[in-house]
């Protein structure tokens, strides 16, 4: 007797059929489409009530949007419509819901993208970082009453400090990008105090876009300096273009190219003689973390992605943090407001009042506040989980990793430094080899099918259909050997030119977009039908 | 240690395809002298999730938590109740642990989550168009400056006293490295800037930026200062640090304001001491071109469905390098995520009574403060915060009050 059909009922596997029949919906079972907010919202739905001791404000009393009262709003009350819709709490539960589900995520899958270091995300940090302490906290509440937030941003510098070798570290940049104009206005400062008036910034051709932007952004020009054939900063070109008018070097490393600037003490001994400062992008640093320090390196300013080294979330762009660590040179320069810990071992803060005796010669406030506070519990949740012994094992995972993708794969796909020594935390391939009219990018969205994150893409510019895989360390061996299964499959589709893959993905909830009618005609905003219709 | 999965055969196994002997191997290219011979010394070895937890909750527990006791403070932060479901979605694997949609196809839900996000701040600012986010309101102020600059070609900024003390500061740092010139001024108990700001604009000027409400709480029609800036080819700039002040009063677009920034942390991200926060951008649509950080953009696919990428990217650091409008990479995608969530679990019935709500409250409160001997209000309008001056220094009684 069956305990579990005891209808009769046979369950039947169905014949197969090739093609899909459409649905009613556009829905695909759990494939599921969904409208935007202002297309199922109403300006009339509120998925919050409210406590108020305002009868007349509350709902049942009969708000209505007009009822300000008391004559302080200078006349000018809101009257006509905003246009915000809104969804009672089941709606807006579903409608996001629906939404993630149309995004990959490190949750869901192997994320090779090179240069962002896409690991594990530990749920430890969400809950600490939610602890009513910080996430509940004031950035203006008397020093007194946020101790404890103080003390978190105090053992996270002290980390990072020991962690790179260096002097000081200025905790308030919010990101990479931010991170890097600390630095280098940190450097321009320095300069000042000298008297010295440097107007250029060196940058190799394989930087991240931020290094040129952000010279740029704080008033320097910028110049490149050439990669040797073996995908390193040419030293002896650097050496010639140093001088008077060299405010420093701004270097990535490990680089871009996957490699490890093995010359980098001669860099930074070149660039000091010359009287210039040298500036670490630390994209990568979670290549060496325990390995070895940017400080013993003649490193003077480095941001770290806390988003990155240390496992924060990304968030689908950010937030992210971007805390510099400074040599005992430009440590005087640095940003206000920081904690300073005082002999009793309370805490204080620096701000614009007690600097001027603390830190005179700060080069000023970048934020408005102490800098993600958010991103700071998470980072040192993560770095004390692992600790000494732990952060070194991850330096080593991610670059063994790395190094058994890069030897697993050179067979089928060109791998322009392999000649050149073990890469770092990361494998740099290129488009060589394909089939006419096949490139990196059917070779990306080939890996989409298969149910990858692609791998970065034309990046870095030395290299012609760049492809960056940073595999981390949080994946498995296993892990890892089914992806390269699948990259060799791909790989060899592009080679041998197989028409199915210039047209995928086929599997994803979109097919490929078109972005140049996105550029040509942008669309930025939701308007009304008949409102869109009239703009055309 | 829990979060590495590989074991010890697996790298032997893998050093062995890689035809190395040690891990020491893959490191040969750091300079001998430099390198690290076993963990730093000095640091703490790993530690288990419990002790970690412990470790915060003890650190935690040294803080005083806004929901713990009555609240008052403001000026650029602002606790409101975050509805629970928000803290939820933002915490799906999928939004939490994704990056940036540079892959369009699977990342359909931030990039949707972001076109909704940017109508969501162009209508709550009265303007055309808005970027999916800057790190902050400061920093937000300062690329609005910057951008002023661009599209007038000049270098001559005027601040409002009434501007956010600390964004004036941020302001002042980058402006002393570009060169830019600020004309700023202290904030005045005594009354309106407005005149000042009038009096100062010349052809020479970029930009007159004012915060809406001022940082002492105060609320003055934008629409003369936009009149005389258009007048001499310059821009308005208007700063909102408090978005839930648009459900009662117009928006700075509505006045005439061409570029509006502001913090978006009232809605739904939280007070975190300072951050992350939310940079909110918008602007008219004829300086769409000029504008910093990432755009979100509708178009189709090749089936022609409905689909969102980031577009306009000729504007950006990782395309156009030293010539970028802005070095903005990362920018605060979940916390815009968790403020278009706010937004759309109050629409627009409930950010209204929110904001009627906030008002109501702040009235009763400086009517009733302000009868206190000694104590009187500065402000004659206001929406949620307002400025007292007291018979003593501000500072002992500030902290007094916490004390009880």
């Amino acid at each position: 007797m069956s305990a579990i059909n005891q209808s009769g009922w046979r369950p039947e596997m169905g014949s197969a059929q090739s093609e899909k029949p459409q649905t009613f919906t556009g829905n695909r079972a759990l494939m599921l489409e969904e409208a935007l907010i202002f297309e199922i919202g109403s300006s009339d739905t509120c998925g919050v009530d409210f406590t108020t001791a305002h009868p007349e404000l509350d709902e049942g009393q009969g708000f209505n949007k007009l009822s300000l009262s008391g004559g302080k709003l200078s006349g000018l009350e809101r009257r006509r419509p905003i246009g915000l819709p809104g969804l009672s709490e089941p709606e807006t539960v579903r409608h996001y819901t629906r939404l993630s589900r149309q995004n990959y995520a490190i949750d869901l899958g192997f994320f090779p993208l090179g240069s962002c270091t896409m690991k594990h995300n530990p749920r430890l940090n969400e809950k600490v970082a939610r602890m009513a302490g910080f996430g509940d906290v004031h950035p203006l509440q008397p020093v007194e009453t946020v101790q404890g937030a103080l003390s978190v941003i105090n053992e996270l510098a002290w980390w990072l400090i020991t962690l790179t070798g260096m002097h000081g570290v200025a905790m308030t940049p919010k990101a990479g990008a931010h991170g890097e104009l600390c630095g280098v206005l940190a450097i321009k400062a320095a300069l000042e105090a000298r008297g010295e008036k440097r107007t250029v910034f060196l940058v190799p051709e394989s930087a991240h876009g931020t290094n040129p932007a952000t010279a740029a952004f704080a008033g320097f020009s910028v110049e490149n300096i050439p990669a040797t054939p073996e995908g390193r900063v040419d030293l002896t070109a650097l050496k010639a273009r140093l001088g008077p008018d060299v405010a420093g070097v701004m270097i990535t490393n490990p680089n871009t190219c996957g490699l490890f600037e093995s010359e980098m003490t001669a860099i930074s001994d070149a660039v000091h003689a010359a009287g210039g400062y040298v500036y670490c992008d630390g994209a990568n640093f979670n290549a060496i973390v325990g390995k070895v320090r940017p400080g013993d390196l003649g490193v003077d300013a480095m941001h770290i992605n806390v988003h990155k080294t240390f496992s924060t979330p990304h968030g689908g762009g950010g937030p992210g943090a971007g805390p510099v660590v400074l040599s005992e040179a430009l440590s005087p320069y640095g940003p206000i407001p920081y904690v300073a810990r005082m002999a009793d071992g309370s805490m204080k803060l620096v701000e614009e009042a007690e600097a001027v005796t603390d830190h005179p010669e700060n080069f000023g406030r970048m934020v408005a506040f102490h800098g993600q506070m958010g991103m700071f519990t998470r980072a040192l949740a993560y770095i004390m989980s692992h600790g000494a012994d732990g952060l070194k094992q991850v330096s080593e995972d991610a670059v063994l990793n790395a190094n058994y993708l890069l030897r697993s794969l050179e067979d089928v796909l060109d791998a322009p430094f392999a000649g050149s020594g073990p890469c770092m935390h990361e494998a740099l391939f290129s488009d060589d080899g394909m089939a006419e009219g096949f490139s990196t990018l059917d070779i990306a969205k080939g890996l989409i099918d298969e149910g990858y994150h692609p791998m970065t893409v034309y990046f870095p510019l030395v290299v012609h259909g760049a492809m960056l895989v940073e595999p981390t360390e949080t994946e498995s061996k296993a892990a890892l050997d089914q992806f390269i299964g699948a990259f060799r499959s791909v790989a060899e589709r592009a080679k041998a030119g197989d028409p199915s893959l210039k047209s995928a993905p086929h599997h994803a909830p979109r097919r490929r977009l078109d972005e140049t009618l996105a550029a040509r005609k942008p669309v930025l905003v939701w308007k009304e039908p008949d409102l869109a219709v009239a703009a055309e | 240690m829990r979060y590495l999965p590989l074991t010890q055969p697996d790298r032997q196994a893998m050093l062995g395809v890689i035809g190395a002997n040690t891990i020491d191997d893959l490191f040969v290219d750091v300079p001998e002298e430099a390198r690290l011979n076993g963990p730093i010394k000095g640091l703490p070895m790993h530690a288990s999730e419990m002790a970690v937890e412990r470790h915060f909750s003890n650190l935690a527990r040294k803080n005083m938590a806004a929901s713990h006791h009555p609240f008052f403070l403001g000026a650029g932060a602002y606790k409101h109740h975050v509805p629970a479901s928000v803290d939820h979605l933002i915490q799906r694997g999928e939004f939490l642990t994704a990056y940036t949609p540079y892959q369009p196809e699977i990342a359909q839900g931030t990039l949707q989550m972001l076109f909704e996000f940017q109508t969501q701040v162009a209508r709550l600012y009265g303007c055309d168009v808005a970027n999916a986010s800057m790190y902050d309101g400061s920093t937000a102020c300062w690329e609005a400056i910057s951008m002023a600059g661009r599209v007038t070609k000049r270098s001559k900024a005027i601040l409002s006293s009434g501007l956010h003390p600390h964004y004036v500061s941020v302001a002042k740092t980058m402006a002393k490295y570009t060169g830019d010139t600020l004309d700023t001024a202290l904030p005045d108990l005594g009354g309106s800037d407005t005149a000042r700001l009038l009096a100062a604009i010349d052809r020479d000027t970029s930009a007159v930026v004012v915060q809406y409400p001022d940082i002492l709480g105060r609320i003055e029609d934008l629409s003369a200062i936009a009149a005389k800036a258009h007048e001499h080819g310059a821009l308005l700039v208007a700063v909102v640090t408090e978005p839930v002040a648009l459900g009662a009063i117009k928006s700075p677009g509505e006045m005439g304001a061409d570029i509006v920034v502001g913090e978006g942390q009232a809605l739904g991200v939280g007070l975190q001491f300072g951050g992350p926060y939310v940079g909110l951008f918008a602007c008219k649509e004829k300086f769409v071109r000029q504008m910093p950080g990432r755009l979100c953009g509708e178009t189709v696919d090749v089936e022609g469905k409905r689909g969102f990428v980031l577009t306009l990217s000729t504007r950006e650091q990782h395309i156009r390098r030293e010539k970028a409008t802005s070095n903005i990479c990362t920018n605060s995608g979940l916390c815009a995520l968790a403020f278009s969530i706010h937004m759309t679990l109050l629409g627009e019935k409930g950010l209204r009574q929110l904001a009627a709500i906030n008002h109501a409250n702040a009235v009763d409160a400086a009517e009733r403060l302000s009868r206190i001997p000694g104590v009187s209000l500065v402000n004659e309008t206001f929406f949620n915060e307002f400025t007292l001056t007291l018979p003593k220094e501000a500072r002992p009684v500030v902290r007094a009050l916490a004390e009880k």
